[in-house]
């Protein structure tokens, strides 16, 4: 893709975050926190597809380690603020 | 199917996982339907997920399999088995797991392939911007945990150091971007671990000086720079999934962090390169001397609640170490029991997590109706019979609005004094965070509550059911 293209997707996208997070309330700024932490693991994709056409043993190692990783991130961080929100109930 | 048609249904499908995300943190948006949101999130990452598996060509499928399996144990048991209270330190950690995987796969991108100087340099931002996250967390993990000291460590020039060390890793990003020969070449080997060793020696310099109260500026701050990071990533790799989220989480990031600063009404340079709180040379013994002191004690505060009609509770930092919230859960109950009012003044940076407050007065069961912040209930103080301060300090610390050279003056804060009684627990007469006095203890209408947060609201609570 030409770079103007990818730009233009990158302004539109930080255009369309401050929108919707400055309407979220202060109440739920922690899992605010852990739930954007959880969707910044999605280098996980990067990671993925480097493992996958991982062809030595150096590449393969770096990608294991790197899938690990994000996952931890991905997961624990979603895991958290699900845990976070099941909290927050009328009586 | 054609491997190009592949390629072309993989990216519609990133398209659609970002819509996911955009509609989950709008969901994020309401109380009510955020669970739901952060489930939204989750699909659209999983759709993402399986979509980068089918565009890609697996050469050993077992080994992808078992580092996802790895790393869902590992992220669900970190999860399920951390306390509330430690929160902070679990999404720092998180956070910067998440740095380290994006500094890795940049450079494995940067060493496998012959690519261009625009994406050598989209590879050493992230290799530079993922190192810095992964050791600033660690710092930032570390000073939540109490494991290094809370207080700034400046030392003179410090920050100096800090702007040379930038100009040297923008350097070496520079030269490394300069090679981009790929294909394991040893030289571009070196280069890499050079910046990886520099960025991650610069995360510490940049994080170790800065106070353990305000690490939730900096978790937020790193929070940031882990979606730029993969936005960087996304650049190099021509990802697009990875540039609209890396934008969305980068944006997110920072303006929590601003939300914070404007909250503490200093500036985010004041917080990353101020030394705030660290031992100042203009502030001689004056923090110990306080005068017009009264002390009350469990039964007495009991006392006080009889007959009145409006109680203000004000949680803090020190409610959560000494895990209070389920103490003043039962006290609200008994209050209202009471027919009195009850409502939580919670400040903007309460705490160690924006929000912190709010998570661990709703794990005790607490209404979140009752949780109100600052613009809406400063006003309220003035026509309240008793506010009970909890674990906080420098946000009800009227300085801040009267003391032209107190280091927090302007910092918006709680108009606690303005009430008619003001009960404040303590362990000590000891400085808070700020490092300074707090002219709160003085004045007529305050009563000091000496003791653990737990132990004396169990008192009055005690005292309270007696009566």
């Amino acid at each position: 893709m030409d770079i103007f293209s990818i730009v233009t997707i990158f302004v539109l996208a930080i255009f369309v975050g401050v929108e919707i997070i400055t309407k979220v309330p202060p109440t739920l700024h922690t899992p605010l926190m852990s739930g954007t932490n959880a969707i910044s693991g999605i280098t996980l994709l990067g990671g993925l597809a480097l493992l996958a056409s991982s062809d030595n043993l150096l590449t393969s190692i770096i990608g294991f380690l790197a899938v690990t990783l994000d996952t931890v991130n991905v997961v624990g961080g979603f895991a958290i603020t699900d845990r976070i929100l099941k909290m927050f109930k009328k009586r | 199917m054609s491997e190009e048609n592949i390629q072309i249904i993989v990216k519609f499908i990133y398209l659609i996982s970002a819509i996911i995300f955009v509609f989950g943190i709008k969901l994020l948006t309401k109380v009510r339907t955020a669970r739901r949101g952060n489930n939204v999130a989750a699909l659209g990452m999983l759709l993402a997920v399986v979509a980068t598996l089918i565009g890609s060509n697996i050469i050993n499928p077992w080994l992808i399999f078992f580092a996802l399996l790895l790393g869902s144990v590992i992220g669900v048991s970190f999860s399920k088995f951390v306390k509330m209270t430690s929160m902070p330190e679990l999404i720092a950690i998180c956070n910067g797991v998440g740095g380290a995987a994006s500094a890795l796969v940049a450079m494995s991108y940067f060493l496998k392939n012959s690519i261009g100087f625009a994406s050598s340099m989209n590879a050493s931002l992230s290799m530079i911007i993922g190192s810095i996250t992964f050791s600033g967390s660690l710092i930032a993990f570390a000073k939540l945990k109490g494991i290094i000291t809370g207080r700034p460590i400046i030392f003179k020039g410090a920050n100096l150091v800090n702007f040379l060390a930038v100009l040297i890793v923008i350097f070496l990003g520079y030269q490394t971007s300069l090679l981009g020969s790929g294909l394991m070449d040893p030289l571009s080997i070196k280069w890499s671990l050079i910046i990886i060793g520099f960025s991650l020696l610069l995360g510490v310099f940049l994080v170790n000086p800065i106070g353990g109260a305000d690490m939730p500026v900096v978790v937020s701050l790193l929070n940031s720079y882990s979606g730029i990071a993969g936005a960087a990533t996304g650049f190099a790799i021509g990802n697009v999934a990875l540039i609209i989220t890396g934008a969305l989480i980068g944006a997110s990031g920072i303006i929590l962090t601003k939300i914070m600063c404007k909250a503490m009404n200093r500036s985010l340079a004041n917080v990353l390169f101020g030394g705030f709180g660290a031992e100042v040379e203009n502030n001689k013994g004056e923090k110990s001397e306080y005068k017009n002191i009264k002390s009350t004690s469990p039964d007495e505060v009991a006392m006080l609640f009889d007959g009145i009609s409006s109680v203000i509770i004000v949680p803090g930092y020190g409610m959560a170490v000494a895990q209070a919230q389920h103490a003043i859960a039962e006290l609200t109950d008994e209050l209202e029991k009471k027919g009195i009012e009850v409502n939580f003044a919670i400040h903007p940076v309460a705490g160690r997590m924006p929000g912190h407050m709010n998570v661990l007065l709703a794990e005790a069961n607490i209404d979140y109706d009752k949780l109100k912040d600052l613009d809406a209930i400063n006003h309220e103080f003035k026509n309240t019979d008793l506010v009970y301060v909890i674990g906080a300090n420098d946000v009800v610390n009227p300085s801040a609005a009267e003391d032209k050279g107190s280091p927090i003056y302007g910092m918006p804060i709680l108009n606690v004094h303005e009430a008619r009684t003001v009960i404040m627990i303590k362990r000590s007469l000891g400085a808070g965070f700020a490092n300074i006095k707090n002219t709160l203890f003085e004045k007529d209408n305050c009563l000091m509550l000496f003791g653990d947060a737990k132990q004396v609201t169990e008192g009055v609570l005690k005292e309270l059911k007696d009566l």
